[in-house]
């Protein structure tokens, strides 16, 4: 084997075949794994075998050409992608100038980064030292003498500082590093208001009276409009107006339907809540809060596009399918003396997904 | 400009003509002992295989994020502030959106280079999670996580799990509607955590959902707090490697004392620093074709409308299939509170899932009680436990990713929602154990395919008629280089389970030896000098004279 001045060798073909010697001999606890006594000998390494730029002049004399042709190809790359930046300017309102723009730009960097990659490459697997060297390992552990001396350190420091004799001062010292960063910890609670979100979560903008109105333009919407098998995406009068109108959005859209009355299934306690089969339900689903809003008109089923959870719409939104656990809240609805569809009060439990302090 | 080399060891440096490299060099080691590095370095050996360019094709991509990003936010405004679109894209002018999301467009259509950019960073994002997946199954799978790089697999994991964390905190910065929709899902999840969750979610947001706060906060975490940590992560995960050195697939010549292969200076570092640019050079090039994240036509985040169909980003996948194959009606009210079981399962499973992941070298070092050091690469087949609960593992995650796409499975495909979703959970429950079953047996066939070959050589087809009348087979032995790849494996015998010195067996011992059973009761031995020779001198009739060639009867 050729010895190298940094202690790598190199298996040149003279030494195929040789055996190879260890130079770490790891001896830790080999657990369940069996040490063969008789295992098959590593036979050393294989002959080498030249590759073609070795053999042949002109096939290394054609590899260094390819190699300076994508070098050359990735300068015409870059230079392309500076003039594609320079030619091919957005021209607002025109869409195919940002398609152009980007395809020329992309294709002169690619080009750019293509060229120097493929020919570093290339040169590399041609024309640069191709047999393989051997570096020897050595355990990871430190050596005896280095961990002695470690220890030795660690002994010295706690000699010198008194740290594991003087108690009284070290535990001191652990108690009061423990407790620093508490104050730290405590000020995020600055990320959220001061306010207890649990009643925030237990009420929405619908109450008495507020007019049921078109999501997102907020005209209101008469019983007349809302024909049979039709369906509307409901937000209450009066939402685009408020500064937090998304996270009042995010708790009162609603979805209004209008069934064959004699479709709906009515529990007790609820037949004033809708009005002639008009019906008003949460649209958020009670599994993680996304909007259902894909609505099946001829089984009346609501299905929510995140997770499919399915709402049977006939019978009070129940849960028929899906990881969702609980069915939509309706919005009890009625109409005003003009005929406008107007909220009979909130919901009468928190809409959208589960959290802890929830309860009906 | 000429040369001249002057011998300056131990002496005052003599005023000669030098080039520029040697002053510049010079300079550099008088005020930083750079030598030292790279004599230490320079000529360090890194083994070649094609598999063990995952993890560079990870870091290259993380690099070209890194660069695309710093761009992007020179254009992006981290700000929920309501503005009205007045940009090119005309479909969206005039609407009400976030500066964020006005922002994004803004970058995308009104600057030159701005959506390539933008499409580089997204397809790099993508490429990164991939590629660290692909990265840690090579890792899995040829054992390279044993002693003494245990430490590093659990780095790796960490890189891991802030990539996907990356991932989904820029993926949420444009305030789109998918992304938005994404939120809400989190939303949803985090107050589906018991007794902090509702809290949690409050803090998260700075106040209701979605609030004016989020993607400022995540902004903060995408740029500066996860990329510090990653990078800091990176280091020393790449600080490991060096001080481990690379591993190698057994081969001629290789041993587990030395790594065989080529030196930094020249030929690696030619190689790596060319495959850098060839990973930047095809994203770029996807990012010049294929259009990712169009968010101009999802238009901004609103709460009520969705489309159907809504994918999260592939890497998410997994976390999303989970919280649609729960079965309906988990969770229950106990008095004033309420257990969001259907919410919490998925968070608990996925939770031990990638505990389990992080701390598998652990166990199997447990189980074989093995001290030594590893630095020869497995090949799957010859760890089959090993490879068949990694199999199993990767059939539980592919069914939980598919489960992300349950509903497109089912149009595309024309089935029900119901019917998919039903068999993906039975198959997350039996496509974990058929994947065990049949990826060990599989290994066990392949272990003794080897050892046949090892041992008895490759069937030629060559048919020889004997003078007798005896028909056989020819066989081709194999030379003592291409052997060596079939027997040279590790090999671990059950646990005998024995007292200790108090004559009594604790139960983790028991455990142990249980597992230990599992792992190593069925095993192949690898093939011994004295079973070569034997087979050498069997007797089954070798021709004189046919060196090389065995022949062998062919009745088995």
């Amino acid at each position: 084997m050729a010895q190298h001045d940094d202690g790598v060798t190199t298996p040149d073909s003279g030494a195929a075949g040789s055996p190879v010697g260890s130079t770490v001999a790891l001896s830790s606890e080999s657990g369940t794994g069996v040490v063969p006594l008789d295992s098959v000998e590593n036979p050393g390494f294989p002959p080498h075998n030249p590759r073609q730029t070795n053999l042949d002049p002109k096939k290394d004399k054609n590899a260094e050409r390819q190699v300076t042709f994508l070098f050359f190809l990735s300068i015409i790359g870059s230079v392309f992608a500076l003039a594609a930046y320079m030619v091919f300017p957005i021209v607002p309102g025109d869409f195919g100038s940002i398609r152009e723009n980007n395809l020329f730009l992309g294709l002169g960097i690619t080009l750019g980064l293509l060229g120097i990659g493929l020919g570093a490459v290339h040169w590399a697997k041609q024309l640069m030292r191709e047999d393989e060297s051997v570096e020897y390992r050595h355990g990871t552990r430190g050596t005896e003498e280095t961990r002695a001396k470690a220890v030795e350190v660690f002994e010295l420091g706690d000699q010198e500082s008194g740290f594991g004799r003087r108690t009284l001062i070290r535990n001191s010292l652990i108690g009061a590093l423990v407790l620093t960063p508490v104050p730290a910890v405590a000020l995020f609670r600055g990320l959220a208001p001061d306010t207890d979100p649990t009643a925030l979560l237990n009420h929405t903008m619908w109450k008495k009276g507020v007019k049921l109105t078109h999501d997102p333009t907020g005209v209101p919407i008469k019983a007349s409009d809302v024909t049979l098998g039709s369906a509307f995406h409901v937000i209450p009068e009066g939402l685009n107006q408020r500064s937090d109108a998304l996270e009042q959005k995010a708790k009162a859209a609603v979805l209004l339907m209008r069934l064959q009355p004699e479709d709906l299934h009515v529990t007790k306690g609820r037949e004033t809540w809708n009005y002639e089969g008009i019906i008003a339900y949460s649209q958020i689903c009670t599994h993680v809060g996304c909007p259902v809003a894909l609505y099946e008109q001829q089984t009346h089923h609501l299905l929510c596009p995140c997770h499919q959870s399915q709402f049977d719409m006939t019978h009070e939104a129940r849960v028929i399918f899906g990881p969702a656990r609980r069915p939509l809240p309706q919005l009890p609805i009625t109409i005003d003396s003009e005929g406008y569809l107007i909220a009979r009060s909130d919901f009468h439990e928190p809409v959208g997904p589960d959290y802890w302090e929830r309860h009906v | 400009m000429t040369t001249t080399t002057s011998e300056t060891r131990g002496g005052a440096v003599v005023p000669e003509r030098k080039s520029v490299t040697q002053t510049t060099a010079n300079w550099i080691d008088e005020r930083t002992s750079i030598s030292g590095l790279v004599r230490e370095l320079g000529r360090k050996i890194f083994p070649d295989h094609w598999s063990f360019m995952l993890g560079e094709v990870a870091l290259y991509s993380f690099i070209v994020i890194l660069l695309t990003g710093t761009f992007l936010t020179f254009f992006f405004q981290a700000s929920m502030a309501e503005v009205t679109y007045d940009g090119s894209y005309l479909p969206l002018k005039g609407i009400d959106m976030s500066a964020a999301m006005s922002s994004t467009l803004h970058l995308s259509f009104d600057i030159r280079g701005g959506l390539l950019m933008r499409q580089i960073h997204h397809w790099a994002a993508l490429l990164f999670v991939a590629s660290i997946g692909l990265h840690m199954l090579r890792i899995f799978f040829t054992g390279a996580f044993r002693k003494p790089r245990e430490l590093n697999w659990v780095i790796g994991f960490v890189l891991f799990i802030l990539a996907l964390a990356e991932g989904f905190t820029g993926y949420s910065l444009p305030d789109d509607l998918l992304s938005g929709n994404g939120l809400r899902i989190i939303d949803g999840l985090v107050k589906g955590i018991p007794v902090i969750g509702t809290f949690t979610s409050y803090l998260l947001f700075g106040g209701e959902f979605p609030g004016t706060a989020i993607v400022g906060r995540l902004y903060t975490l995408h740029i500066l707090l996860l990329p510090a940590i990653l990078v800091a992560a990176l280091g020393v995960h790449l600080l490991l490697l060096v001080i481990n050195k690379h591993t190698q697939f057994a081969g001629p010549g290789k041993t587990n004392d030395n790594v065989v292969g080529v030196p930094i200076m020249p030929v690696f570092a030619a190689k790596a620093g060319g495959f850098f640019f060839i990973v930047f050079g095809v994203i770029v090039l996807m990012a010049t074709f294929f259009t990712i994240n169009p968010v101009w036509l999802y238009g901004p985040y609103d709460p009520s409308p969705i489309s159907a169909g809504t994918q999260p980003d592939w890497y998410i996948g997994f976390a999303d299939g989970a919280l649609r194959l729960v079965p309906s009606g988990l969770g229950f009210q106990i008095g004033d509170f309420t257990f969001a079981l259907n919410v919490f399962l998925p968070i608990v499973v996925l939770g031990l899932f990638i505990v389990l992941v992080a701390i598998y070298p652990f166990i199997e070092s447990w189980v074989t009680g093995d001290k030594r050091e590893h630095h020869i690469a497995d090949r799957p087949r010859n760890a089959p436990t090993r490879t068949a609960i990694g199999a199993a593992g990767v059939v539980f995650y592919a069914v939980l990713w598919a489960a992300a796409s349950s509903d497109l499975i089912a149009t595309h495909f024309s089935l029900t929602v119901e019917g998919v979703i039903l068999t993906l959970q039975i198959l997350l429950i039996v496509g974990p154990i058929i994947a065990y079953l049949v990826t060990k047996r599989l290994c066990i066939g392949l272990q003794k395919k080897d050892r046949e070959i090892a041992l008895h050589g490759y069937e030629s087809g060559r048919i020889v008629r004997l003078p007798g009348g005896e028909y056989i087979e020819v066989h081709e032995q194999l030379t003592d280089y291409e052997r060596w790849r079939l027997v040279s494996f590790e090999d671990y015998k059950p646990l005998m389970l024995r007292p200790n010195a108090k004559g009594q067996i604790s139960p983790l011992e028991r455990a142990r030896s249980v597992l230990s059973g599992w792992f190593f009761e069925d095993r192949i031995t690898p093939v011994t000098t004295h079973e070569l020779e034997q087979q050498h001198h069997a007797g089954h009739g070798a021709l004189e004279g046919d060196s090389g060639t065995e022949i062998e009867s062919g009745h088995h």
